[in-house]
């Protein structure tokens, strides 16, 4: 038996993520008595790949294909399915984010195992097999029992703290076998954010809503996110004006973040906006009106008007800062 | 070529979500049934692309698994556009029972693009488009942000971590879609409500499938703290309470 884990990097480095995973997993495989076995698909060199150990992974797998160069979600999971049984894995855990949404259901069905998706905590149980997971957008989480033998568990992102275990990992190349008549996925063209801080990365989003008023009042918002090291995001109706592009709306048909602060600025804090940003450990709200519904979201508020907010807010940082 | 648009019935999103029968079921008195707001954008992509001549799309099927309880948003779903409706008979019990019945319908009727919603927004699975995909054999594509056809050619923009992308793959695919696959969605006339009365709802039995997964308990998210007000003039203060209290900068 074993915990599978399958990691991410970007450009060679693991993403913040991929240790979240590691951590979640190692945490599971205490429960279950078991070892972790982490899954590295892509050209990562091996000083990278043993800091998988550092968060409790006892054996990697990695796996530098040609044919893997891009996300095929019926090659990928193919690949991932041989190893889960290669391994006798028993849990498999996975990212909730845009890879491991493809590749998650695919397995799946290549395993005969339920899924639990968007977990945030441990198990709650082992028999039954019980996760903790989000549902009605962040207004209601279930206890969902999995009844299959192997589990799929994908993971929300920045919702599990990096818990260092440090275990001497072995790394073990696997030059996989793939069918060719699987690969049907061609790209062409690549369009990569380079340079910014990814939004479901962030620990930190400064994010504007309607209140902003026009597109040109963005300026003291984009600096107190760069003083903070922050991503920017914003409301729908702001994205929906173009009065910032389209990658930053957050909420339920946005974005799903969960960051360690998020600050509003001028966001009412309607349903649809909280469910992308309400697993936020800690929420400021800038907000003239002392009712809007954000102030019931937020711990902590100020009144007041954001044009004269903010000017003040980033004065603080830079004083702070020196 | 057919599109087939998989629709689920779901809560209206402003619902305040209050549970039944000690915690285990979510109490529906009073809810407002809407389609999914990922399924109505894709229904609304969908018929565009079938408005546009050159992309070679005929026709817009939607199907949902549900009873018949369920039959207004299937309705709606056919004022909207679509040209015809599938229901399997059944209370959908979890993703790989939905994803098992609509696969088994696909299989019986060709269908040369399947379009899901990224999630739904009760049970936020992100799981029935992949898993149809993968029972039928066929490639999947996720976190689709647009489609359009060229030549007989799918066009996909797929968002990736970081990034956008812009990929092909042959018919029949399974496309999951999510935010900008269309703009708005589009709003049924009374034209459209008038001629859906008429259109064919074909009903299909379900076929024997045991669920993987049981939700046996809901709760609540835990309450935050009440929020702690700081005076617009004293910013320091609230800089001091993130560094110390909340120790997140
Ligand atoms: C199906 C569906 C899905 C949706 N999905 C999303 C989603 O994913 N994300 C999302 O954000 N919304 C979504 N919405 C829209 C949502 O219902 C709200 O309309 C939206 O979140 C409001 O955005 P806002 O807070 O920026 O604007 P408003 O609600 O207009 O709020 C503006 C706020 O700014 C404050 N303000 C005004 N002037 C100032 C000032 N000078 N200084 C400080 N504060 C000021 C006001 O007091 C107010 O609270 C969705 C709606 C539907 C129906």
């Amino acid at each position: 038996m074993s915990v599978l884990v399958y990691t991410e990097n970007w450009d060679g480095k693991f993403k913040k993520l991929s240790f979240e995973l590691v951590s979640y997993a190692t945490g599971v495989a205490k429960m279950l008595n078991t070892t972790v076995t982490a899954v590295s698909i892509g050209k990562v060199d091996e000083n990278e790949l043993i800091r998988l150990g550092n968060y409790g992974a006892n054996k990697i797998i990695n796996i530098n294909s040609d044919k893997l160069a891009v996300l095929d979600s019926q090659a990928y999971s193919s690949v991932i399915s041989e190893i889960a049984r290669k391994e006798n894995a028993s849990v498999i855990i996975i990212s909730n984010n845009n890879t491991g949404k493809a590749i998650a259901p695919r397995l799946s069905v290549r395993l005969k195992a339920g899924v639990g998706s968007g977990v945030s905590r441990l198990p709650l149980n082992l028999n039954p097999f019980t996760v903790y997971k989000r549902t009605y957008s962040g207004n209601a989480f279930a206890h969902l029992v999995i009844k299959s033998d192997i589990k799929i568990l994908t993971l929300a992102q920045n919702s599990f703290d990096l818990i260092e275990t440090p275990v001497n990992a072995t790394i073990e190349n696997m030059n996989p076998s793939i069918d060719g008549s699987l690969l049907k996925t061609v790209i062409k063209d690549i369009q990569k954010q380079s340079g910014m801080i990814l939004l479901t990365d962030a620990d930190i989003v400064v994010s504007g809503g309607r209140g902003m008023k026009s597109a040109d009042n963005w300026g003291p918002l984009v600096e107190l996110a760069k003083l903070l090291g922050a991503a920017t995001a914003c409301s729908r109706p702001v994205s929906d004006e173009g009065w910032r592009p389209h990658d930053e709306h957050t909420g339920q048909t946005g974005k799903i973040i969960a960051p360690n602060l998020y600050i509003a600025v001028g966001i009412s804090g309607a349903t649809q906006h909280l469910a992308g940003i309400s697993s936020s450990k800690y929420i400021v709200a800038i907000n003239s009106d002392k009712n809007a519904p954000i102030f019931e979201a937020a711990q902590y508020g100020i009144i007041g008007d954001a044009m004269k907010v903010l000017p003040k807010l980033i004065e603080a940082v830079k004083e702070l800062k020196k | 070529m057919k599109i087939l648009v998989c629709i689920s019935n779901v809560p209206d999103t402003t619902t305040k979500i209050k549970f039944a029968e000690g915690n285990t079921s979510v109490d529906t008195t009073g809810i407002q049934w809407v389609i999914n707001p990922w399924d109505e954008l894709s229904l609304t992509r969908a018929l565009e692309l079938k408005d546009d001549t050159t992309s070679g799309i005929k026709s817009v099927t939607v199907i949902h698994v549900g009873p018949a309880a369920s039959e207004p948003t299937i309705r709606k779903a056919l004022a909207i556009g679509a040209d015809d409706a599938i229901r399997v008979n059944a209370v959908s019990s979890d993703a790989w029972f939905v994803a098992a019945q609509i696969a088994e319908v696909i299989k019986k009727e060709q269908f040369d693009v399947i379009m899901c919603g990224i999630e739904s927004s009760d049970y936020n699975g992100s799981i029935v488009g992949g898993m149809i995909s993968e029972f039928l054999g066929i490639p999947s594509v996720s976190a689709v942000s647009g489609i359009k056809f060229e030549n007989g050619q799918a066009i996909i923009i797929r968002e990736i971590d970081g990034g956008k992308e812009v990929v092909s793959v042959p018919v029949p695919f399974v496309a999951i879609v999510q935010k900008g696959i269309a703009k708005e969605p589009r709003i049924a006339a009374m034209r459209g409500i008038m001629m859906a009365r008429s259109k064919p709802v074909k009903l299909v039995e379900p076929v024997q499938v045991d669920p993987l997964t049981q939700i046996v308990e809901f709760e609540k998210p835990t309450p935050r703290a009440a929020c702690k007000f700081i005076d617009a003039d004293s910013p320091a203060l609230l800089l001091d309470l993130l560094q110390n209290e909340a120790k997140v900068i």
